[in-house]
């Protein structure tokens, strides 16, 4: 069987998995709907958790990134798992055990006010809204290129099957199918890594095969990399080219960011316990490792294979994935000086560069530049899609909840039934697929940047309101708002103005500090702390039954079930 | 701005007045909170420290029984794995600090 055929194979019965488990699974109450009946075991929710976090971003670019930043890609790596931890110590056990259905729910109630749930509401739909045209289109490419349909077509379907098992199934289908979806996408990553590591390193473990030795000259492959980058002139690979302090803040508010995300912390609602919620956040970041410490092992090996079998290569020779990926536009190769050859070559060199490599292909056409069989190709294609609809699921589920239950129950009509409610869900499910899928068919030319900012904009709103909820009892609501508002105004402004407003503008030297409009979320943060700090000393303090609202959150016995809402 | 609180959960629960189970409780929290600091200095040394700022200096040694530039190693792998560890020890140690103070939730919910 050749390549297209294997993935036609792979992704539709991966599909009709996912479809299997969506009618096996249906939800028939708004608590099916919001949070699976909250009884989902926690290694279960680790596992669909895992999935829901890791999206098309991880899965297709993140170790391309870091294959061509080195060093400098340890800012994804470690911020998009470090903010498990503060996820695990400071929010998931205490939201757990104030059982709400949303975070715009915990906001509205912790700060006594109509208007921060509001503002919370806002904040949540802006933020999963952005993230989840970037995974639509992430779609379109794997389809595009696997199945050489035409991409509007590869997002319709991706819509079609998101629409099916959302809709129907909301938190619970979603939860089961996210389950499966994790073990597709993590055996379709580990696969080609661990031939890689075997055929460069002679390890079958691809996080050994990195600090190891590569076969073929014998050399450590860090140092052969390394060799191979002076040598073309690029900067050291195991160094980086950014400020400390720029990798410090950008680390710092992806983590943050992580921790802040409504759809990553919505899930530790599912689960029956307290103490369910911290050790599934554990089975999580355990799972998610899994794949983040083999990502710098695959960019290292498809750093190394790609010098390897490009360079200095007679353009009549190249391969045949060489060829496809040119067709794609994600490719180009330009003969400056007319030899016939590649030249692949980087700043420092004397000679001109010829070659440009998307970075988001490399993970995709790692297998083919490794000739590994065609059935490991077809499964990188079927992981990709699981990666990407599973994160849109779970958006999904928070865009439709915050409009179903925050908007109409909460604020605009309390007396809805639960039956209205659960129907007002599935609609505003529906209806955000269809806008997700408008985005992913025509992508605002700034998608990829505004997912990345979409961590800086939950670091500056939700973190600081809720941390302090918890923890500072003295924090009011007119702290919290004013916080957040000026949190996220200064976080999107200094964003839009680097990024639209005045791009030329976009370098170190402009920036305040040399921190980049990655980085500006955490000074955002800061700001949401100080201003709701301060704010809070001077307004009066929270009506008594909120300060016993927080002794309550903060000790686990009597969680119960997530709160079915008895008004 | 409305007062929200009779649409809330705070007055579906009871509070605690009896002043030995409020001091109990406040020790519980003040000993949490000593967990948490204590975790987040290792998650902070392993990152921001060894991982960032002084990822180049220890970058001139190399991981024993591999080829790993230590710094490297920090920031692509090690922190990693510890953050994964820190999680499971604050499970263990919150789990028998709920018992100890007698808050936990007990076999089944």
């Amino acid at each position: 069987m050749n390549v297209q055929a294997w993935t036609f194979l792979l992704v539709a019965a991966s599909f009709a998995l996912y479809i299997g488990i969506a009618v096996w699974s249906r939800a028939s109450s708004t608590k099916d709907f919001y949070v699976a009946g909250g009884g989902v075991s926690p290694l279960a929710n680790g596992m669909a958790t895992a999935a829901d976090w890791m999206s098309a971003a991880s899965f297709i670019s993140m170790a391309g990134l870091i294959s061509f930043m080195g060093y400098d890609g340890s800012v994804y790596l470690m911020g998009w798992t470090g903010g498990y931890v503060l996820l695990a110590l400071l929010l998931a056990p205490y939201l757990r055990k104030y059982g709400a259905f949303t975070v715009p729910d915990f906001v509205g109630d912790r700060y006594y006010s109509q208007l921060a749930r509001i503002v919370a509401v806002v904040c949540a739909i802006f933020v999963s809204f952005t993230y989840v045209a970037g995974q639509m289109r992430g779609v379109g490419i794997v389809f595009g290129r696997f199945l050489e349909v035409d991409v509007n077509v590869g997002v319709g379907i991706g819509m079609a099957i998101v629409f099916f098992y959302a809709v129907l199934g909301g938190m619970k289908g979603i939860t089961y199918t996210q389950v499966a979806q994790y073990c597709v996408l993590i055996f379709a990553f580990m696969v080609p890594a661990i031939f890689l590591s075997l055929m460069i390193t002679g390890t079958p473990i691809p996080q050994f095969g990195l600090g190891g030795v590569e076969q073929a000259s014998g050399i450590p492959l860090l140092e052969r990399l390394n060799g191979l980058h002076r040598e073309l002139g690029f900067g050291p690979y195991t160094s980086g080219t950014k400020s400390t302090l720029d990798v410090f803040f950008i680390t710092a508010a992806l983590m943050v960011g992580t921790a802040g995300l409504p759809h990553v912390i919505i899930r530790f609602y599912t689960v029956p316990r307290v103490r369910d919620a911290r050790i599934s956040v554990g089975w999580a970041l355990l799972f998610i490792s899994l794949l983040y410490t083999t990502a710098p092992a695959v960019a290292v090996f498809a750093r190394t294979n790609l010098i390897n079998s490009v360079q200095d290569v007679p353009y009549a020779q190249v391969p045949e994935w060489f060829t496809k990926w040119e067709d794609t536009g994600l490719l180009t190769f330009n003969d400056v000086n007319g030899d016939g050859l590649i030249q692949y070559v980087g700043p420092e060199s004397s000679i001109t560069n010829e070659l440009t490599v998307d970075r988001d292909i490399m993970v995709l056409a790692n297998p083919e530049i490794a000739n590994l069989p065609a059935w490991v190709i077809g499964l990188v294609a079927a992981g990709g899609l699981a990666a990407a609809l599973s994160t849109a699921a779970g958006l999904l589920l928070v865009i439709s909840s915050a409009v179903s239950h925050d908007l109409l129950k909460r604020s605009l009509k309390p007396d809805i039934s639960e039956k209205q409610e659960l129907l007002a869900a599935r609609c505003a499910a529906g209806v955000a697929v269809i806008v997700a899928g408008y985005f992913g068919m025509n992508p605002p030319g700034f998608v990829a940047q505004v997912v990345a900012f979409a961590f800086g904009l939950a670091a500056s709103s939700f973190f600081p309101a809720i941390i302090l909820g918890i923890f500072s009892k003295r924090t009011t609501r007119e702290g919290a708002i004013l916080g957040m508002v000026s949190g996220i105004t200064f976080t999107a402004a200094y964003i839009v103005y680097f990024n639209f407003v005045n791009p030329e503008a976009n370098n170190a030297a402009s920036w305040w500090f040399g921190i980049s409009p990655e980085g500006i979320g955490t000074v955002g943060m800061l700001l949401n702390f100080a201003v709701t700090i301060v704010v809070s000393r001077m307004t009066p303090e929270p009506p008594p039954q909120v300060q016993v609202l927080v002794d309550l959150i903060r000790v686990p016995r009597g969680a119960g079930e997530a709160h079915e809402l008895s008004i | 701005m409305s007062d929200t609180s009779e649409h809330s959960h705070v007055d579906e629960r009871p509070s605690v007045t009896d002043p030995e189970t409020v001091a109990r409780h406040a020790e519980y929290w003040r000993r949490n909170v000593r967990v948490l600091g204590m975790l987040l200095v290792a998650w902070f040394v392993v990152s921001y420290l060894a991982g960032i700022v002084f990822a180049e200096a220890l970058n001139a040694f190399t991981l024993p029984f591999t080829n790993f530039p230590v710094g490297f190693w920090f920031a692509q792998q090690g922190s990693i794995y510890v953050f994964v560890i820190l999680i499971f020890v604050y499970v263990k140690l919150m789990n028998d600090l709920d018992r100890e103070f007698d808050v936990d939730e007990g076999a089944s919910s």
